[in-house]
């Protein structure tokens, strides 16, 4: 029994399992997260969403899923095969990597590597190089338009994004998640950070491609936008990485400025995801909310706005910490 | 600058608007309704084919004296038959047979507005389809019969 509790303690063990259950989670995520969005879709329009497979249509997610599963993979013959194959993929494996340091109790946490969240935030930006891909590779106007706008969004949204995580972590003085939730056991950062966590949110909201800033997939404009030209299995890749992305901003945020697993009565974990669940809420309520912004507006608020503020918070920040 | 302040806090309070819009229609009840297994009341002005009316003195007969101003007055020719039977010791005679062929009727309204004796009104029945033209021929007496039954 010692040497069992030995074997599984070691690094790679941890890792192993950690990855294994992150992979699942993935995918439960998702099938969660599209039946939410469409109940929340259905009830802001004074609809009810799917009701009829499962209780509350609860299994509507799993026939979905069944259904792309089964669909033919049709692969148009102008496509350059090499990027096509590729962009799903990358866009799908670096989502995991983020559940390795995203704590979601004190203990369920598979590492706390001392450099968390640059681990979080340089395998993110590999999202945009998938899409870029994906829209290049598949040699449809619609794609590469698609993917053009993302890069451009996607450049000047992290800008932001970063610079309101680096006010957290000038006041933390620390890189690691764990330790930055730990900090917060008396006072969430979201009170002493207002503005960044605002700025966060928005740049946030652009990273993951969501409504108001869907540009890169304004389906009505250019059909699906980067995945235009995908069909069955792959497309649900990147259906799947959109949804774990829209979950790991949340955890980020929740972890960054929310107090992550801290709080009363229940179990850490509890309070993580319903942190996080909470976020995902508002996230699909401001889809449902707002109508998508031009490029020259959303270039704006990002380059004229945001990034100026959230230097500008920066420096009252670091001039605050220093007195 | 001032200008742009003011129009930034009108944008931002906007926004907030807005999201109180879709929050409140989010905890509304929903206005779908589940039709095959939950029916909506139907108007009272709703017009389905016509139907007899009952005789308020005797329910059990149909309040139509056969008199066939409906017939005579009906723009499509829909109705296509109105027999009747004299009964012993009553001066009115009792319906047998009222045809109406549903196919050509358009609704008007005339035989109900013209009917000396208020025997005629509208059903409520909307789920009418069927695969043949002759589907649509009613016999009306019968179908008073039917509901007289049921109810």
């Amino acid at each position: 029994m010692g040497g069992l509790v030995k074997l599984l303690d070691t690094e790679m063990v941890r890792l192993a399992v950690g990855l294994v259950l992150a992979l699942g989670f993935v995918v439960f995520n998702a099938l969660i997260l599209t039946w939410m969005e469409r109940k929340v879709a259905g009830h802001m329009q004074l609809r009810i969403g799917p009701k009829e497979v499962g209780p509350f249509g609860l299994i509507q997610p799993l026939a979905d899923a069944t259904k792309l599963l089964g669909k033919e993979i049709l692969i148009p013959k102008a496509v350059d095969k090499t990027l096509y194959y590729l962009a799903p993929i990358l866009i799908f494996i670096p989502v995991i990597v983020a559940f390795v340091v995203i704590p979601f109790d004190s203990y369920l946490l598979v590492k706390d590597i001392n450099v968390g969240i640059v681990v979080i935030l340089a395998f993110s930006s590999f999202t945009v190089l998938s899409i870029l891909l994906g829209g290049w590779g598949s040699n449809n106007k619609y794609a590469l338009i698609g993917a053009i706008r993302s890069v451009a969004q996607n450049v000047a949204y992290e800008i932001p994004l970063l610079l309101a995580l680096l006010s957290i972590v000038m006041m933390s003085g620390s890189l690691s998640l764990k330790t930055i939730v730990e900090a917060q056991k008396g006072l969430w950062y979201v009170f002493v950070q207002p503005v960044a966590f605002i700025i966060y949110f928005i740049a946030s909201i652009a990273e993951t491609n969501r409504t108001p800033f869907d540009l890169p997939e304004a389906e009505s404009e250019l059909v699906a936008g980067y995945h235009t030209e995908y069909s069955g299995m792959m497309f649900a890749l990147f259906f799947l990485a959109e949804y774990t992305n829209m979950f790991i901003v949340s955890s980020i945020a929740v972890t960054f400025f929310l107090g992550g697993y801290n709080g009363p009565f229940f179990p850490g974990f509890i309070w993580f995801l319903a942190k996080v669940y909470f976020l995902v809420f508002v996230i699909m309520w401001f889809r449902w909310t707002y109508p998508r912004v031009r490029f020259d507006q959303l270039l704006n608020i990002s380059w004229k706005a945001l990034i100026p503020l959230a230097f500008l918070n920066l420096l009252v920040t670091g001039g605050l910490l220093k007195l | 600058m001032t200008v742009q302040y003011s129009s930034f806090i009108q944008g931002a309070l906007s926004l907030l608007a807005g999201l109180s819009v879709t929050i409140k229609s989010f905890f509304m009840p929903v206005v779908t309704s589940q039709y095959p297994r939950e029916v909506l009341d139907i108007t009272p002005r709703f017009r389905g084919h016509i139907k007899l009316l009952a005789d308020p003195e005797n329910p059990e007969w149909a309040a139509c004296l056969v008199c066939g101003v409906c017939q005579a007055g009906c723009p499509s020719h829909s109705i296509k038959k109105i027999e009747g039977e004299k009964i012993e010791g009553q001066k009115r005679k009792r319906l047998t047979s009222f045809i109406l062929d549903f196919t050509t009727c358009s609704q008007c309204g005339l035989c109900v507005e013209n009917c000396p004796s208020k025997g005629i009104g509208f059903s409520d029945d909307f789920n009418l389809a069927g695969y043949k033209r002759e589907d649509f021929y009613f016999d009306l007496v019968q179908e008073f019969n039917k509901r007289k039954k049921s109810s």
